[in-house]
């Protein structure tokens, strides 16, 4: 479905990617991690059309660039990090937004879209929240209606930058099983990053960890979430206990109940 | 509260209330002055300028012509020019997702103030086609001065001090271009003070054309300006250019804003008052704000010119000073009763 060959972006002078290779097959979850500043959501992106970049990014068989904008939001939705949220503006007409690459381009939204967002609201169990100002949801909430958004704009690719940050535990899970929920009811493909690597590799089929904006290793979780490899990049010191990965202090004296040290003590 | 339609839909109360207050706006305008007139009368002869339409009017020959002549091409540059000026403030908060952009602190106004002053300058006359070009070249060269110095991806704050920053040297320069002008001075003075006193209906055939076309581009824009207001990278996933939507809308606010300083001289605060207050009664989604902002802007406009002229007659009050004497209170109160209910 995605395929990426020899990737590379510079922003302001430095070269975020240098020749990044990624497929993603069609109904796929592919989640990209890596440390700060590895180049995942510049990747993501470079994917969705959004930053100018060299070599070959196809999704189906057409060029990201060859696209014209309407047809690539047509394809392919985005989640972003943070989305803006539009002070006052109501989840119905948020999630309206989405039907953008299908109004003509002084038009306006016919019933047909209506319907599409009423139809996103019920599956997203957001159609108590319809009439409510987006900026009085909470965290949880607003996420589903960011996703309801990229929904209602009917593409077959999702793109997620960090779908979970913000969230408590129990609302990231919510949040990722609607997304595997709604990947294997409608088909849908998705490329996604992530900070957090035991919640990566619970539900990605495949992951892909980037590290100075080169692809260092890709693969199913089991194989990428290796001690060796995450200390090396994330230079993390954890264990992988039965392919759950656990930090573990660096400093181990901190385990031992101090006495002497000043350092860790409190009043 | 039903979701059909979505809450960003123009409600035909709202529409109606806005039609509403354009006509009283305008009746009143027409009716009071020097001369009293009979509002019912003055309403009648108004329709009688339909074609088909003859109603019984009750006035005489000579009160007729003071509707028809004296008051109606005044009281219509007053709805013209509060229609656009509202409209173009409400256009650039949605451009410059800031609600604090209106056409005087992005210095728009000033620089089509100096233009408009170099074109008095240069002819002798505040009248004729040359003022509101000149006026347009002036407005886009401050809007372009404020975007590049402020820059649209900084703070909202630093987009309005560079805009005053560029409005204060705009003002400058055209103080400058004035006093040398010794001979046009009286004409620029009377002209910047704001007022709609040499409104003929020569004024408004100068503005209605830049009026009817900036706004038809602003007005069809509004749920692009919706979409903006997730921000451009956003606005670009979801298959919108960002840049060349605002490049037009810029160009098209800017157009209207010369327009209306070119006839009307320099008029703050309806620009930003108005799209201001709207939005917090009405709704935040610009397919509200722009059609109400334009009805009520004009109707706004209309009432002040109204009490500028008879407030203290028969001396005339500079617009602005009521637009802001007026229009300032009943800001705070809707601020404060907004914040409060929310």
């Amino acid at each position: 479905m995605i395929a990426a060959r020899d990737v590379r972006v510079r922003l302001g002078g430095a070269e975020i990617l240098c020749g990044v290779d990624l497929d993603v097959a069609d109904g796929e979850w592919l989640t990209v991690i890596g440390p700060n500043g590895a180049g995942k959501s510049t990747l993501l992106r470079a994917v969705g059309g959004l930053v100018a970049y060299t070599g070959s990014i196809t999704v189906g068989d057409t060029s990201v660039q060859r696209l014209r904008r309407r047809d690539l939001a047509r394809l392919l939705a985005v989640v972003p990090q943070s989305p803006v949220i539009p002070p006052g503006m109501h989840v119905f007409d948020y999630v309206l937004l989405g039907r953008t690459p299908y109004l003509p381009p002084l038009g306006r939204e016919s019933e047909k879209d209506r319907a599409v967002v009423r139809d996103v609201l019920a599956r997203m169990d957001l159609t108590g929240f319809a009439d409510r100002p987006l900026d009085t949801l909470s965290g949880g909430e607003r996420q589903r209606a960011v996703l309801a958004r990229a929904l209602a704009q009917g593409a077959t690719v999702l793109l997620l930058d960090e779908p979970t940050t913000a969230l408590d535990i129990g609302h990231q899970q919510d949040v990722l099983e609607l997304v595997d929920q709604l990947r294997r009811d409608h088909g849908l493909t998705v490329l996604s990053t992530m900070h957090d690597l035991l919640i990566a590799g619970e539900y990605a089929d495949r992951l892909v960890l980037l590290a100075a904006g080169r692809v260092v290793a890709a693969g199913p979780p089991a194989e990428v979430l290796t001690e060796k490899l995450l200390a090396t990049h994330y230079r993390a010191a954890v264990r992988v206990v039965d392919g759950l990965v656990v930090p573990v202090r660096r400093d181990s004296s901190h385990h031992r109940p101090s006495s002497g040290s000043t350092a860790g003590t409190y009043p | 509260m039903t979701t059909d339609g979505g809450p960003a839909r123009l409600r035909v109360r709202w529409l109606a209330a806005g039609m509403a207050a354009v006509v009283v706006a305008a009746v009143a305008g027409l009716a009071l002055g020097a001369v009293q007139l009979d509002p019912l009368g003055v309403l009648a002869e108004l329709l009688n300028l339909i074609p088909g339409v003859h109603l019984h009017s009750g006035l005489n020959e000579r009160e007729a012509a003071i509707v028809t002549e004296l008051r109606l091409p005044r009281v219509t540059l007053g709805l013209l020019v509060g229609a656009t000026l509202a409209l173009a403030g409400g256009c650039y908060q949605g451009v410059f997702r800031n609600p604090l952009a209106d056409p005087y602190l992005l210095g728009v106004a000033a620089g089509a103030g100096l233009g408009a002053t170099i074109a008095i300058a240069l002819r002798g006359t505040a009248f004729g086609f040359a003022v509101p070009a000149a006026a347009f070249v002036g407005a886009l060269l401050a809007v372009g001065m404020a975007y590049v110095l402020g820059g649209v991806y900084r703070t909202p704050a630093t987009l309005i001090l560079a805009g005053v920053a560029v409005a204060s040297f705009l003002t400058a320069i055209q103080t400058v271009v004035q006093q040398r002008n010794a001979d046009t001075l009286r004409e620029v003075y009377s002209w910047i003070l704001g007022q709609l006193a040499t409104g003929g209906w020569r004024d408004v055939l100068i503005v209605l054309p830049y009026t009817v076309i900036a706004g038809a581009l602003i007005l069809v824009r509004g749920r692009v300006l919706d979409v903006l207001a997730v921000g451009d990278e956003e606005a670009a996933s979801l298959g919108v250019n960002p840049k060349v939507t605002r490049y037009t809308l810029v160009v098209a606010a800017s157009l209207a804003t010369a327009a209306a300083v070119a006839v009307s001289g320099l008029i703050a605060f309806v620009g930003i008052i108005v799209p201001h207050t709207i939005r917090l009664l009405a709704g935040a989604s610009y397919r509200v704000i722009l059609p109400l902002s334009a009805l009520f802007g004009g109707a706004f406009l209309a009432v002040a010119d109204l009490i500028a002229r008879t407030a203290l007659a028969p001396a005339e009050l500079p617009i602005g000073v009521i637009t802001a004497f007026f229009g300032a209170p009943f800001f705070f109160l809707v601020l404060r009763t907004s914040r409060m209910t929310s």
